[in-house]
């Protein structure tokens, strides 16, 4: 022990000094790296070469030559794959966020049920939690498709509801709104309201903090919601004309069209994703430790305060990037919907463009940078989020 | 002198305890409660009774064809006429017995493992994990005096343990390296972890599948082929792993600093303090996140149906499709469904008991 203590401190060899190692190391991997990614470069090169597929974009600009079966900006058949390639973007995206609001409804409920006094409520929720989250997305979609949708009666059998919204195998059909003489009134009606509230919020904080009452400024809301647009419905009468879909010989006329594959996969990614979302809100509110429910108690707030003022806030610091991850997760998902033939970016770029074209390379560098940039953006503003309610601690 | 001998105890009043006060205290202890409950009662009812009468009380159990789907309900022959082709695939008649054969070397082989106290379980362990891949692909490849499957008539729920089995033993190491690049204070292997890590967690796997089978030709030199399962394979172990390592980072970030620093103080290098300090604490911490991760993975299993793999959803997907067996989605789906769910509940029930077994109190 001694000598070794005392002894002068040795170089040793070269390769047993750690910076020299690190060097190493480091040179080997990038490297091999290197070679790696060269080696697949010039596979590539050769086998273009001899397959003759000439690479770039030029063929984004090259007419499709396909019918798309929904496409939320006007498409023919005789559209770029570069329209194509937006048609699917703009189909992810529609049934992503559809999917979230879903999810994120149904989720909440499921996550407050789980926590319930109500014994029966409790179970409910977490079976139905366990039952959900232990199925794969791609087999529950396959089950809404093929087993509910596609079984469903033709349309002279659909099912109605009031008359209004009927589901059969070639979709769901509801009513959509255009446009009436009192569409402009209404929609200033509820802006007025909205900024009314806004004012009334703001004026009711500044009270709270002068004086220490407090003004219900949630029945102020719903008041002056129902009061000014209700006015404008009766002055300058109905705002919306409601196209109503009927049966026209052997099909629907009228009204909105959702395609069942559409049907399909929104109710299998909501349904899916909520039990995930309810877990995550369970574990959020859990994350609160019962003495801030006390201590809220034992400074006289009641519970319902006391959920929103103390609670919630605190919750919410816990829920949301996990929330954020589901809905990064959602999205992904979405792309199972090539699985039924969904027209999202996977089946319709991914797999319809790149058949017809054969530029596997560009087509999925494409598809894989959108989903790419959607993670890394919401990644990025995750991080945001989190240094912005971090708790600052000592 | 008297004495005084205690009366006994009264028992507690009928609102405090027994079934009566359970049920006020659970159900119905406000207005609004017994208003869910009545809510909650009326939707079982909704759902329950017709399931029941679906799945049992009107469905049919016994025959050979779909002539003999006669009741109002679920046609069970079709699942157990098929029940073959979902559980192996396309594998050979004759030749299941291999299958077999794997799955109880596997159970046998893991058992031990199971049990609390065993000698020299780590050096088991490894030995089995070692040895299990090769005695399991000799059984059910072939070759060796065994006739040859080749891995296009594997198929069903077996292709699906497969793919389950390969990809969570595959992806764990490679997750756990990742993790440990990623912390490395070596800039350029971080960087590469980083980007690894990133990529793989930033695409569907649907579109990584979709590459291995569209843009893997282009990659590799000519006449080289990679078999399909093959490629589906590497493409699950490295898409999970890139979670995996997610999932590490979080356990290595928990151990405080202490603990890096005394191992380094107690002389260990680089690997032998990861190895013997940190991953022991860190891996047990993220059991929970490692084993969601793994259900995931199985979960993901079924997406191999877009390469055209016949693994258990496809299987019955296929048999759905059939002209002598149609409009049995229902019933092909829902048994699909109850065989994947049994599996991933399974684990993650595991993994709870695990996170008890393991817990030293460290818990505030």
């Amino acid at each position: 022990m001694q000598t070794t203590a005392n002894a002068p401190r040795s170089r040793g060899s070269v390769w047993t000094d750690p910076r020299v190692r690190a060097w190493a190391f480091q040179i080997i991997a990038v490297a091999a790296i290197v070679a790696f990614g060269w080696f697949l470069f010039h596979n590539t090169q050769v086998n273009l070469e001899r397959r003759g597929i000439v690479s770039g974009f030029e063929f984004l600009g090259q007419s499709a030559g396909f019918g798309i079966s929904q496409h939320l900006i006007d498409y023919s058949e005789s559209d770029t794959y570069g329209r194509v390639f937006v048609i699917g973007l703009l189909n992810t995206l529609l049934v992503s966020v559809i999917g979230i609001i879903l999810a994120t409804i149904l989720g909440f409920i499921l996550g407050v049920a789980r926590l319930s006094p109500n014994w029966l409520i409790r179970k409910l929720a977490t079976v139905y939690i366990e039952v959900f989250r232990n199925i794969p997305p791609l087999l529950q979609i396959f089950f809404w498709y093929f087993a509910v949708m596609l079984s469903m009666p033709g349309p002279r059998q659909s099912l109605g509801l009031w008359d209004t919204f009927f589901i059969n195998s070639r979709g769901l059909y509801m009513p959509s709104p255009s446009m009436a003489e009192g569409f402009w009134p209404f929609l200033i009606a509820v802006l007025l309201a909205i900024a009314g509230i806004v004012v009334v919020y703001r004026r009711a904080k500044a009270h709270q903090e002068a004086t220490g009452e407090r003004f219900p400024v949630l029945l102020t809301s719903i008041a002056l919601l129902l009061v000014l647009p209700g006015a404008s419905l009766l002055v300058f009468g109905t705002p919306f004309h409601w196209d109503v879909p009927q049966l026209a010989g052997f099909n629907f006329r009228g009204g909105w069209v959702v395609i069942p594959e559409l049907v399909a996969l929104m109710l299998a990614l909501s349904i899916y994703t909520a039990a995930f979302i309810g877990e995550t809100v369970r574990s959020g509110i859990q994350a609160v430790s019962h003495g801030q429910t006390e201590a809220a108690y034992s400074l006289g707030l009641r519970p319902g305060l006391t959920l929103r003022l103390v609670v919630v806030p605190q919750a919410l610091r816990v829920i949301v990037p996990p929330l954020t991850s589901q809905y990064l997760n959602l999205t992904k998902n979405s792309s199972l919907a090539a699985g039924i033939g969904y027209p999202d970016m996977v089946s319709l770029f991914a797999g319809t463009v790149l058949n017809q074209t054969g530029q596997a390379i560009e087509v999925m560098a494409v598809t894989m940078s959108v989903y790419l940039a959607i993670s890394i953006s919401i990644s990025i503003l995750m991080n945001w989020y989190n240094k912005r309610i971090a708790l600052v601690e000592r | 002198m008297t004495t005084h001998s205690f009366k006994p105890d009264l028992p507690p009043p009928r609102t405090v305890v027994g079934p009566w006060a359970w049920l006020r205290d659970n159900l119905f202890a406000s207005p609004l409660h017994v208003l869910l409950t009545l809510l909650a009662l009326y939707l079982l009812w909704l759902i329950v009774p017709p399931i029941v009468s679906w799945a049992f009380l009107e469905a049919d159990w016994v025959g050979t064809s779909r002539a003999d789907c006669t009741g109002e309900g679920a046609c069970w022959v079709f699942i157990k006429e098929r029940f073959g082709q979902f559980i192996y695939g396309f594998y050979p008649q004759d030749q299941r017995w291999r299958v077999d054969l794997a799955v109880w070397v596997a159970i046998l082989g893991a058992g031990p493992l199971f049990l609390r106290k065993m000698p020299h379980k780590a050096w088991y362990g490894i030995g089995f994990l070692v040895i299990f891949p090769l005695v399991a692909f000799w059984l059910l490849h072939g070759g060796l005096g065994l006739e040859e499957v080749p891995t296009s008539r594997w198929g069903g729920l077996m292709l699906t343990l497969v793919i389950g089995y390969v990809g969570i033993t595959g992806a764990l190491p490679l997750g756990i390296l990742l993790a440990l690049g990623r912390r490395s204070d070596l800039p350029a292997i971080k960087v590469i972890c980083v980007t690894f890590i990133e990529f793989w967690r930033g695409v569907p796997l649907i579109t990584v599948l979709f590459m291995s089978s569209v843009m893997l030709p282009l990659f590799l030199p000519e006449g080289m082929n990679l078999d399909k399962l093959l490629r589906a394979l590497i493409m699950v172990i490295f898409f999970e792993a890139a979670y995996i390592a997610e999932v590490v980072r979080g356990g290595l970030q928990a151990i405080p600093k202490g603990q890096y620093e005394a191992a380094a103080a107690m002389g260990l290098g680089y690997w032998r303090s990861m190895g013997l300090v940190i991953l022991p604490q860190a891996l047990k911490l993220v059991i929970p996140g490692i084993v969601n991760t793994f259900i995931a993975l199985f979960k993901d299993t079924s997406l191999v149906i877009i390469i055209g793999l016949f693994d258990l959803l496809n299987s019955i997907k296929q048999a759905t499709t059939d002209p002598r067996w149609l409009g049995m989605a229902t019933e092909g789906y829902v048994f699909a469904a109850l065989l994947f769910w049994i599996f991933c509940f399974g684990m993650s029930r595991y993994s709870m008991h695990l996170e008890r077994r393991l817990d030293t109190g460290h818990k505030r």
